[in-house]
């Protein structure tokens, strides 16, 4: 049922008629409810294994399930899995304990050869998660509801990994012929592109991709039934008509808010605006180990430099980014990592005040003329990316620092990265492994075999390189963190990079409607509450 | 004749592989796919592997060959980012941009006709004036927000019309998805079509007008006002006729830009057509859909183009004879 007309006024009639409705379903618990939901950009497949992208892994976790899912508060909690844990006998064994009477949506019982046989289809060489599951050497079923999954060594923080792996039934894929995630090289569609069948509350009802998607609630899950039987998604990408259709009524839930219309959403009557911290760090990198840069006007490497690397640490208003180029929609940090994240400290994230003039008397001392550089920024990746660059060259000028800004789009600028083709950029990371591990995996250490494909500052401490490489079989949590501290103390002082802040999700919708913010930007449609 | 149309075809033929030929030549600078198809754990190996396996390694000549190649036997390959074959894609969203440039090409037609001869007709009118001033906003303003303006008005504050989409729709038998049979798929394309075909309205109406002024000056418009035929008889079947012969072909013309350039109202109506498509897929550098996309609006300019030459053929019997100096 919809609450407004498709083209009602959310005003104060239609407030009283939501009112009227809200009590009808108090008296029959039967009632349906439909939510029309838009974000920016629709799934791109409803292959479970195949696109490691936002906006698909969200749309299948109402069709497919988990078997732990990552709560709002960053917390990890059960779901296909019961139970989770290290071998007794054996560390490098993770013993998973399946729930019982989970039946997929053609009917077929979840056991744990799908569980296996899933695992097998996500390390594939065509599945975009197989980096996330790189440890796993295989996964066998002791009985019907309990899987070990083999590991390469200890890893005591797997199960972290599997947020986004979903769980598909060995005998659907089979029939289908659908046993590997897509093959692009094949030039063949593969079946579970456009059809799904997993465990999860919503059962797929029809699909025009970028256009539409129906889901419906499905009568045999397993969990408590939502308040939510039916779910119409459609991508919107244009920000502007986003927002206009949630004050027209049209849709009831809008994710990816732009930050210049919040305020204006939050005055709106009958709308209301959800901000929460998401999972993911904005910062500057810059090569601090080079002899030379390609684009700057001196002979050496300024970045190499402890003196101007602070000199930027002391020019970068984190307080006027937030303030007027993030309208208040950030949360400003010293440390590049999120807050819910293993290792976080609060004085990791306390940052300085800005001192001009003792940043331009440490720049002068090493260059009296000052510098250039090319600053290189997405424009069209993170919340007001672009501006948050513009920003940040205007503070570097004052110190004698002539920053040259190269906006570009994703696809362009994040190569630079991986190839080590810019001195200087901006970048965001997020970490789905809520460990520092995975800050310290990409960014941190030495790029080698595995390690180091984001690390664009070239940042290389042997000592810190060894720090990590023991993080991932060690066993006893509290000696790991203390590793995870001492690593996080030589970055800070060494400032390989520069963090700038948090970013902030804002979801608007219906003023009757409850949803919280997923620091994954993974809202679950199945927690929508609605009533006053 | 038949010379004429298989002369025409080749030339088709060379035009489409060039536009083939510059666009691949340009996606080299639209960026790295890769990025936008893998998660950020890839590691820097699997990537490489990935970008050997699609030939993106590959020089460009051998790149651009296996793409004639297999265009030439229907097969434009598959979406790196939908997963799903393109022609199919494509095919499935033609539909909407098709409805869309009808109903807003022929509302322009309809609209800017009967303006430019009312505006031609009575020049200093209070109504002709206006009629005029509110044109100026047709051409001046960008598309973009003309369309965020008739949202806001239409949509939010009015709440007549719906401000995204296509409504429902219907498939017809043969495939073709409408919007012509739902009320809500014909109330959806109002706000589009105007902002689509509000240049083109203007563009004609001008056009009109201009034609207008310059034949009612003329000596046989004199003398059959000199014979003493009706105003009306004048006006519609000796003037108008003989402005219409220009305006039919520019109006043609402009069915294929309205075809090729509704990608900017597309997006903001979050209209399902091929321009929709094809924005969405320069975002995420979707190679197979871009070079598709744009072979086939070189085919449709093609088409158009060659009906229009056919069609001065066919009507002007003068080209018949000294084709080579007429043709545009």
């Amino acid at each position: 049922m919809t609450l407004f007309a498709p083209l009602g006024r959310p005003g104060m009639a239609a407030k009283l008629a939501t009112s009227a409705v809200a009590l009808a379903i108090f008296a029959s618990s039967a009632s349906a409810e439909s939510i029309r939901w838009a974000r920016v950009a629709d799934a791109l497949t409803l292959d479970p294994h195949s696109q490691n992208e936002g906006p698909t892994s969200t749309l299948l976790h109402h069709i497919y399930e988990t078997l732990v899912r990552r709560d709002t508060d960053g917390s990890l909690q059960p779901r296909l899995a019961t139970e989770w844990a290290i071998h007794a006998d054996d560390p490098t064994i993770w013993v998973i304990t399946l729930r019982q009477g989970v039946t997929f949506h053609d009917g077929s019982a979840l056991t744990a050869e799908d569980v296996v046989f899933s695992f097998d289809r996500v390390r594939h060489e065509s599945s975009g998660f197989r980096g996330l599951h790189s440890a796993v050497t295989g996964a066998t079923a002791v009985d019907d509801y309990t899987v070990h999954v083999q590991m390469a060594g200890p890893s005591p923080l797997y199960v972290q990994n599997l947020t986004n792996f979903f769980i598909m039934d060995s005998g659907w894929a089979e029939a289908n012929d659908v046993v590997n995630p897509q093959n692009f090289a094949a030039g063949e569609e593969n079946f579970a592109v456009r059809n799904a069948n997993g465990t999860g509350p919503y059962t797929l009802v029809s699909r025009d991709p970028e256009v539409r998607t129906v889901m419906a609630y499905f009568e045999n899950h397993w969990d408590a039934a939502p308040q939510v039987t039916e779910i119409i998604y459609t991508p919107i990408a244009e920000a502007a008509t986003r927002v206009a259709a949630l004050l027209s009524g049209e849709v009831d839930v809008v994710q990816d808010v732009p930050v210049q219309d919040i305020q204006r959403l939050e005055q709106t009557d009958g709308v209301k605006v959800v901000t929460g911290p998401e999972n993911r760090n904005i910062f500057f990198g810059y090569d601090v180990t080079s002899e030379k840069l390609a684009s700057a006007n001196v002979d050496d490497n300024p970045f190499s430099h402890a003196e101007i690397r602070e000199a930027m640490a002391l020019a970068l208003d984190r307080d006027a980014i937030q303030q007027i180029v993030m309208r208040g929609q950030s949360q400003p940090s010293a440390a590049p990592l999120p807050p819910f994240v293993n290792g976080w400290t609060e004085a990791l994230s306390a940052y300085s005040a800005p001192d001009y003039d003792r940043a331009t008397a440490l720049v002068s001392g090493i260059y009296p003329d000052g510098f250039s550089v090319d600053m290189h920024c997405p424009n069209d990746r993170y919340l007001n990316d672009e501006a948050i660059c513009q920003a940040f060259v205007g503070m570097l000028g004052r110190i004698g620092i002539d920053a040259n800004l190269v906006s570009q789009t994703r696809s362009l600028h994040f190569p630079l990265i991986e190839n080590w083709e810019t001195d200087f950029y901006l970048l965001g990371w997020g970490v789905p492994t809520f460990d520092s591990a995975y800050v310290f995996d990409f960014l941190l250490h030495s790029r080698e075999e595995g390690f180091g494909s984001y690390n664009g500052s070239r940042y290389s401490n042997a000592d810190v390189d060894a720090k990590i490489e023991s993080l991932s079989t060690m066993t006893d949590l509290a000696a790991r963190d203390a590793v995870i501290a001492e690593i996080w103390a030589q970055v800070m002082a060494d400032r390989p990079v520069l963090n700038v802040h948090n970013q902030l999700l804002a979801y608007a919708m219906r003023d009757d409607i409850t949803l919280a913010v997923h620091p994954e930007n993974q809202p679950h449609m199945a927690t929508l509450t609605l009533g006053y | 004749m038949l010379a004429f149309i298989i002369r025409r075809i080749v030339q088709s033929a060379i035009v489409m592989l060039v536009v083939a030929l510059v666009s691949f030549a340009l996606f080299r600078f639209v960026g790295d796919p890769i990025g936008n198809m893998v998660g950020q754990e890839t590691s820097l190996e699997d990537r490489e592997a990935l970008r050997t396996t699609l030939g993106l390694n590959d020089p460009f000549v051998a790149q651009f060959g296996r793409f004639i190649g297999n265009a030439l036997q229907g097969d434009f390959g598959i979406s790196y980012r939908l997963q799903q074959p393109v022609m199919e894609l494509i095919l499935q969203r033609l539909p909407a941009t098709l409805e869309l440039a009808f109903v807003s090409g022929l509302a322009a037609f309809v609209l800017g006709v009967s303006a430019g001869v009312y505006t031609a007709l009575h020049r200093r009118g209070l109504l002709s004036t206006s009629i005029m001033a509110v044109s100026l906003i047709g051409v001046s303003l960008p598309t973009f927000l003309i369309g965020i303006l008739l949202i806001w008005l239409f949509a939010v504050e009015l709440q007549w019309l719906p401000s995204f989409g296509r409504g429902e729709t219907v498939v017809l038998p043969g495939g073709w998805e409408t919007g012509f049979l739902t009320s809500s798929g014909r109330l959806s394309l109002i706000l589009p079509a105007i902002t689509l075909g509000l240049f083109q309205m203007t563009l004609i109406m001008r056009l009109v007008r201009a034609e207008m002024l310059e034949v009612l000056r003329t000596d046989y418009i004199k003398f059959a006002r000199a014979r003493g035929l009706s105003n009306r008889a004048v006006n519609f079947g000796h003037a108008l006729k003989n402005t219409l012969v220009p305006v039919i072909t520019i109006t043609g013309l402009q069915l294929g830009a309205i075809i090729a350039f509704a990608i900017i109202t597309e997006t903001v109506f979050q209209w399902p057509g091929v321009g929709a498509l094809f924005i969405n897929s320069v975002r995420a550098v979707d190679v197979p859909v871009m070079a598709a996309y744009l072979v086939l609006i070189a085919l449709i300019f093609v088409i158009i183009n060659l009906i229009v030459d056919l069609l001065y053929y066919a009507v002007d019997p003068r080209l018949r004879v000294e084709r080579s100096a007429a043709r545009h």
